[in-house]
């Protein structure tokens, strides 16, 4: 508690405190930071069948570059997520591809070396802080965990860097609330602290998975700007997944679109937005409410998403597809660059051509 | 902090009514023996002088409401009364015997947790594989074994077989304790086991599925300190009320242990006391044996609070 | 208004579907396994004179403590008296009570528990702080004075084992029934103008009993441990009947040289508890398999 004192003050200085003082390894040059390439991931229901729940996803992200990633719940995006943090939920596992890290395969490396980057180069920011956050530990022990494990700081250097992380965070009173316990917190607090915890030991790749969304609307925003500030302060590579296109507008700079496990459109957010390659990120964008144009009319896509079980032949979205046609369900269209810097996997995509969106 | 155990004093009181009946099944128990009760005490061949004496003694003559209020005033200046065997405060005797009894208890609950806690990791990580099956057995075997027969099994394999352990007795000083207890403590940490460890399987597997396991993961924690950090005392909330459960159950097994290893705790003294129809002591030892049952679920609720910080026994009414 | 409520009622009053298959008991391999066990053991006890021609209790000092042979297959004990024999025998006494001892306390905690459950009140707070003083006292020191006091015999036995576990199917029942007489279809048949008592036996029995049953398995194997543990200290069921408790205290004696005398009752009830640990994991997979982990 007398270490509250003194670091309140560092907490409440002007000067951010320096975040993470791991020793990066050298940036490989001309090595993208993140590199996803051909991910299947899925369940093994007996020794020569497997059911692929995300097929063939490939996606790079360059140093502080921010991937948002989005989709509707059961499009695989958050399962992309985990399997590049190595959180795969039993028993989900990943079937083929590789996942790079500066340029090393992160599947192909031994557990307990791969466990040595989580924390000091990549952290996870979870949806639901209220069931992410032990219940039964003091949330500044939980941020100071990391800080402990991979800085090799003793248990009142981790305290101290936890308290000065909160107060980065904006959590006001950062030394009496680092003795609080998560459910003492309110929601977006509890956020703040999971924000708190993934970049207390300085990682250089965030993965967040719907990290606003059990949050109320104005504090969602607030969230949103700390996340920016912060990644824009260390030059943080984020991927972001969500289902909500505003949150990855706001947010993020890049954008892959997830259908029944397939990204099916991918490329800058800002154009992609304006000018949507495939027909379902523009169903997406027609049926998601767009708070500076109220008045505008919201056109739901028909129908529902496949079973992972019983996907379709060909593309999987031809089903919902308003530009349909009898090749669609022929094959799967392959992810091709539509446009300079942007891909689509969609035969009909030059069909959307023209039709930019205002 | 403090505020959540406000519940303390409140549970104290409301075990008044609870403390109340024991007192009245204690004091009924010599009623409840058909016919004269000092003459059962005495058996048939007793004189009437004697019969007389010891109803006099008993304060069998007054009205039975009578003889109860006696009983508890008796109670509230520490006299349960003289033994009739040793002819000795029955207070001395039990008192002689308590710390005895304790430590084979808290040396059983030690003994106990380092089963149950591996053997539930063990089952709770790999649930429907050999080793939970394997688990799952040791489960079933403790639950069904008579644990006086455990004991003697323990005696044959570890005393008589290998000499590794004495065949009975409390030792002599305080460093023989340890070792003397052992068996015995191994006894009941053996009848206690099973339980715990289902409901610390249980409650594993579900903590393992929790979110802030993978946030935890996420920072990097594997292993045993994940378990240690991050799983155990979650885990360990519902069994405290278990074991809290458990430990009363173990008293009552302790006092046929004792009998089995020759420990002079309170089951030696209770069932010699029924052996020698010594009613007072029988009466003590019971008496005793439920007040410290009463105190035991306060504490477990003192352990539950100091464990999950969420728990407030306090705000809400007992259901 | 009362028209809508007896139509509501009518049509609530249809006991909910339970979907229990009933059906694929087989299929469920624990309770096959505790019902093979379990049989096993009483036909063993039923038909004790036709699998073993010795007298289990007649004496034959010429033949005591002989170790394991043709004759005798697991040897005889102090008195000349063949173990074996013993042990089916003491299948007779130990299953007998184990069984018949379950009966008083599930009917009188039963029906103690879901009236005070039912009704609330005064008899429900009464009961329940008897269920406490009750809970207070460990099970074996109350079972050990009431059988001293009742006097050793089998009647003791089951007068002790009733008095102390009633308990705990009263407050099984009590907290079903807590449950029960919330759900729609009671509070249906109460608005239909149906008496209490038809309400308890008609809807809420069926639905509330199988977590008592469920226990009674599980307190058979207490009852048999309590009856072999009163039989070791000598309070039980009193020689010469073969007994597995008193077999192990008559074998504890020889522990360094015939330990197999202590050994094999025991392991005569660790068999018939596992036997019926499977039957009652078996039992409740069956009956309440949405309540398992």
């Amino acid at each position: 508690m007398s270490a509250g004192t003194t670091t309140q003050a560092t907490g409440q200085g002007t000067a951010p405190a320096p975040a993470g003082r791991a020793s990066h390894a050298p940036v490989q040059p001309g090595v993208p930071l993140l590199s996803v390439q051909d991910l299947t991931v899925g369940v093994r229901p007996s020794r020569d069948r497997t059911v692929s729940i995300v097929e063939g996803v490939s996606f790079d992200v360059e140093p502080g570059q921010r991937m948002g990633i989005v989709g509707e719940s059961g499009s695989g995006k958050s399962l992309t997520l985990r399997a590049i943090a190595g959180l795969l939920p039993k028993p989900v596992e990943v079937l083929s591809g590789r996942v790079e890290y500066n340029g090393v395969d992160l599947l192909a490396m031994p557990a307990k070396k791969r466990r040595t980057l989580m924390g000091p180069e990549i952290a996870m920011i979870f949806q639901e802080p209220m069931t992410a956050l032990n219940p039964v530990v003091r949330v500044g022990d939980q941020i100071a965990e990391g800080p402990r494990r991979h800085l090799g700081l003793s248990a009142k250097e981790a305290g101290e860097l936890a308290v000065q992380m909160m107060a980065r965070t904006g959590i006001p009173d950062p030394a009496r609330r680092a003795r609080a316990y998560p459910h003492e917190l309110s929601g977006g607090l509890r956020q703040r602290i999971m924000i708190a915890m993934a970049v207390s030991c300085g990682p250089r790749l965030l993965l967040c998975d719907e990290p606003t969304t059990a949050l109320d609307v104005t504090v969602q925003l607030q969230v949103l700007r700390l996340l920016e500030k912060l990644c824009d302060e260390t030059g943080t590579s984020l991927v972001f997944v969500t289902h909500d296109l505003a949150v990855v507008n706001q947010t993020c700079s890049e954008l892959a679109v997830m259908y029944a496990g397939h990204i099916v459109e991918s490329g800058r957010v800002k154009d992609t937005f304006r000018q949507p390659r495939h027909p379902y990120t523009r169903g997406l964008l027609e049926s998601a409410p767009d708070f500076d144009r109220p008045d505008r009319l919201l056109i739901p896509i028909p129908g529902f998403p496949p079973n992972v079980s019983d996907r379709p032949e060909g593309c999987p979205f031809a089903p919902r597809c308003g530009y349909v046609r009898p090749h669609c369900t022929e094959a799967m269209p392959p992810l091709a660059e539509v446009l300079p810097g942007r891909l689509a996997a969609c035969f009909e995509s030059d069909r959307l051509d023209d039709e930019v969106l205002a | 902090m403090l505020d959540r155990f406000r519940f303390v004093p409140i549970r104290l009181l409301q075990s008044i009514p609870v403390v109340i009946g024991v007192t009245i099944v204690v004091f009924f128990m010599v009623h409840l023996l058909p016919g004269n009760p000092a003459l059962t005490i005495l058996g048939q061949t007793a004189t009437p002088e004697r019969v007389a004496a010891l109803n006099t003694q008993l304060g069998l003559d007054k009205p039975l409401w009578t003889q109860y209020f006696i009983f508890v005033g008796r109670l509230f200046h520490g006299d349960l009364g003289t033994s009739l065997t040793y002819q000795r405060p029955v207070f001395d005797l039990v008192a002689q015997a308590v710390p005895i009894t304790l430590s084979l208890l808290a040396y059983a609950l030690v003994l106990s947790l380092a089963i149950s806690v591996p053997l539930a990791a063990l089952a709770a990580t790999a649930p429907g594989r050999v080793r939970d099956g394997l688990v799952r057995v040791f489960t079933l075997l403790g639950q069904g074994m008579p644990q006086f027969w455990v004991g003697i099994m323990l005696i044959l394999l570890l005393s008589v077989k290998l000499g590794a352990f004495p065949v009975g007795g409390y030792g002599q000083t305080p460093a023989e304790h340890p070792y003397y207890l052992f068996l015995p403590a191994l006894t009941l940490a053996i009848a206690m086991s099973p339980t715990t460890i289902r409901s610390l399987r249980a409650s594993t597997i579900n903590v393992l599925g929790a979110d802030y396991v993978g946030t935890a993961r996420s920072k990097g924690a594997a292993g045993v300190s994940l378990f240690r950090g991050h799983v155990l005392r979650n885990a360990a909330i519902p069994t405290v009320s278990i074991i809290g459960v458990n430990l009363g159950y173990l008293v009552g097994g302790s006092l046929v242990i004792e009998k089995v290893f020759a420990i002079p705790g309170l089951g030696s003294l209770m069932i010699n006391a029924i052996f020698a129809r010594d009613f007072p002591t029988i009466q003590a030892v019971a008496l005793f044996v439920a007040l410290f049952v009463i105190a035991v679920g306060i504490l477990t609720d003192v352990v539950y609070t100091l464990i999950d910080p969420r728990v407030d026994l306090s705000s809400k009414e007992r259901a | 208004m009362t028209t809508a409520a007896v139509a509501t009622a009518t049509r609530a009053m249809r006991r909910p579907a339970r979907s229990r298959s009933l059906k694929a008991w087989y299929r469920n391999g624990t309770l096959v396994a505790g019902m093979v066990i379990v049989g096993l053991l009483v036909l063993a006890a039923v038909f004790a004179p036709l699998i073993t021609h010795y007298d289990p209790i007649k004496q034959d000092l010429q033949n005591a403590l002989l170790s394991p042979s043709a004759d005798h297959w697991l040897g005889t004990d102090k008195y000349g008296r063949d173990v074996y024999t013993r042990l089916v025998y003491g299948a007779r006494v130990d299953l007998r009570i184990g069984f018949l001892a379950v009966l008083i306390p599930f009917v009188v905690g039963s029906v103690a528990g879901a009236l005070a459950g039912y009704f609330g009140g005064w008899g429900d707070t009464i009961v329940m702080r008897i269920v406490d003083v009750f809970f207070a006292f460990p099970f074996y020191v109350l079972v050990i004075v009431l059988v001293f006091v009742f006097g050793s015999g089998e009647k003791s036995i089951y007068l002790a084992i009733a008095a102390v576990s009633w308990v705990a199917y009263a407050k099984i029942m009590r907290g079903e029934l807590l449950v029960a007489k919330k759900q729609d279809y009671v509070v249906a048949a109460r608005l239909g103008g149906m008496s209490h008592g038809r309400i308890l036996v008609r809807h809420i029995a069926p639905n509330v009993m199988s977590q008592a049953l469920i226990y009674a398995m599980s307190d058979i194997v207490l009852d048999i441990l309590a009856i072999v543990t009163l039989g070791y200290l000598g309070l039980g069921i009193a020689p010469p009947t073969a007994e597995w408790g008193s077999m192990i205290l008559d074998g504890q004696e020889f522990i360094t040289t015939f330990w197999l005398q202590a050994t094999i009752p025991g392991l005569a009830v660790v068999v018939t508890s596992l036997g019926l640990s499977l039957l009652g994991d078996g039992l409740s997979d069956l009956l309440s398999p949405e309540r398992r982990k």
